[in-house]
């Protein structure tokens, strides 16, 4: 059976790591390619580099970093942030992650979506949707969170599946930094509307919000950052008390 | 020992160069090249494959005389071919992603659509998943049953000869993990990103 990822997610600012709360208040903590290394060697299914202040500033760093880390994990890398076009994707690919996720240019031109998927795969683009509630509604973030687009996020997923989106990362932005847990209901719904993976992001504090996010949320995948980056839980312990729930996991 | 990644300007095989050097160390040269003679002196061949089926067939003969120098490579000389994802995938008769596309034709068969069963099951087929080894297979060496390996992909490979198979997994249907007919090997997962035992499998056709 098809096993339930964990993805340890860094974020990564002038090629160092640091994580936010709510976006803002960043601490500074590491290396990443030591870190990705350290999460590999752990068990992670998956790493996942997020360049956050990569839409304003110089980004070249993010590319040392990726060539770094994919001669020493064997294992895929995922890396988003700042991506604007499908060359900034190919750079991204050439320097050896294995997908991109695409997160303000697939709002403000899905064409890259689209265009990105047919000439490198459908399975190295990943959609990278950041969510706020907004009353009844769930409207899609750009600029790292900075704007709101008013987009409706789950009629926004379905279209980012059309447009050949391989997976969809989902960040609820209510949640994130908050350690309050995933936003079940928003995960649940984009999931059931889509026949692709999606990747549930935003609001870990303990490890049955994992669970929770899996079984609740049908999530394929569940990322986390700040739980796993501060030590408060190992992967292997994550994935040692999913199994103990009944989460399909690897082991 | 000369071992050639062949890069026909198709997908990113960054991932698999990174693996085959780690894994080569110094003792073994890695090329990574398109060149026709360096592909004929080389001892082993790795074919990657990435994006769509048609794409990669549509890379392979955009580059002359390419197909033939693999032909005579894996079918004339027998000398060891591994397959990676869509590399594998190319070894069917037919391939229907997109639109109806001949592929190499070593192995009989066909690549088709994985069954999501009316969306039960999620595509691509992204993530961990066990292999059952149904055949003893060189690349498979000190591979135990039931270990993880990493997939990506929506399009499965139906060989007609099911003797050929080494290992299935379990996805909708018993989908084909691996292959291996005389001196050609393919894997639909991707043992570059499958942690210490997809290097095991590389380190494995590596030491044929």
């Amino acid at each position: 059976m098809l096993k339930n990822r964990i993805i340890p997610c860094l974020d990564v600012k002038n090629g160092r790591v640091v994580k936010g709360i709510n976006f803002v208040d960043l601490k500074d903590a590491g290396d990443p390619v030591e870190q990705a290394k350290i999460y590999s060697d752990g068990g992670a299914d998956e790493i996942c580099f997020l360049d956050i202040t990569a839409s304003n500033e110089n980004r070249d760093t993010i590319y040392d970093v990726v060539e770094k880390t994919s001669k020493k994990c064997f294992v895929p890398l995922t890396v988003g942030g700042g991506v604007r076009s499908t060359d900034d994707i190919n750079k991204l690919l050439n320097c050896g992650a294995d997908k991109v996720s695409i997160n303000t240019a697939a709002v403000e031109n899905p064409k890259v979506v689209f265009e990105s998927s047919k000439r490198f795969g459908s399975q190295c683009i990943v959609v990278a949707i950041d969510v706020k509630k907004n009353r009844d509604k769930w409207e899609v973030f750009t600029h790292g969170g900075r704007n709101n687009t008013g987009i409706d996020a789950i009629e926004f997923a379905k279209k980012m599946e059309d447009n050949g989106a391989g997976e969809l990362l989902v960040t609820s932005m209510d949640r994130d930094g908050t350690q309050i847990g995933y936003d079940i209901d928003l995960i649940s719904k984009i999931s059931l509307k889509v026949n692709i993976p999606l990747i549930a992001s935003g609001g870990v504090g303990n490890l049955d919000h994992f669970v929770d996010g899996i079984k609740l949320g049908k999530a394929s995948a569940v990322l986390a950052a700040s739980i796993f980056h501060y030590g408060k839980y190992s992967i292997k312990e994550a994935k040692e008390y999913l199994k103990s729930k009944n989460v399909l996991v690897r082991l | 020992m000369n071992v050639t990644i062949v890069d026909y300007k198709s997908g990113n095989i960054s991932s698999v160069i990174n693996s085959f050097k780690e894994v080569a160390k110094d003792k073994v040269n890695i090329e990574v090249t398109s060149d026709l003679n360096k592909i004929k002196s080389s001892d082993k061949v790795v074919l990657p494959g990435q994006g769509s089926f048609k794409s990669c067939i549509d890379a392979l003969n955009n580059i002359n005389g390419l197909v033939d120098t693999l032909n005579e490579f894996a079918i004339d000389n027998k000398k060891p071919l591994l397959g990676i994802c869509v590399g594998l995938q190319m070894f069917a008769d037919v391939g229907y992603e997109e639109i109806e596309t001949k592929g190499l034709g070593w192995i009989s068969g066909k690549v088709s659509k994985i069954d999501n069963q009316n969306g039960k099951y999620k595509l691509p087929h992204i993530g961990w998943n066990q292999i059952n080894i149904v055949k003893r297979s060189k690349i498979l060496k000190d591979i135990e049953n039931n270990s993880h390996m990493y997939f990506v992909h929506s399009y499965e490979f139906i060989p007609e000869d099911k003797n050929v198979i080494s290992s299935v997994t379990d996805y909708s249907s018993n989908i084909v993990c691996s292959v291996e007919k005389e001196n050609i090997f393919g894997t639909q997962f991707h043992p570059e990103k499958s942690d210490n035992l997809g290097l095991k499998i590389i380190d494995n056709f590596i030491n044929l």
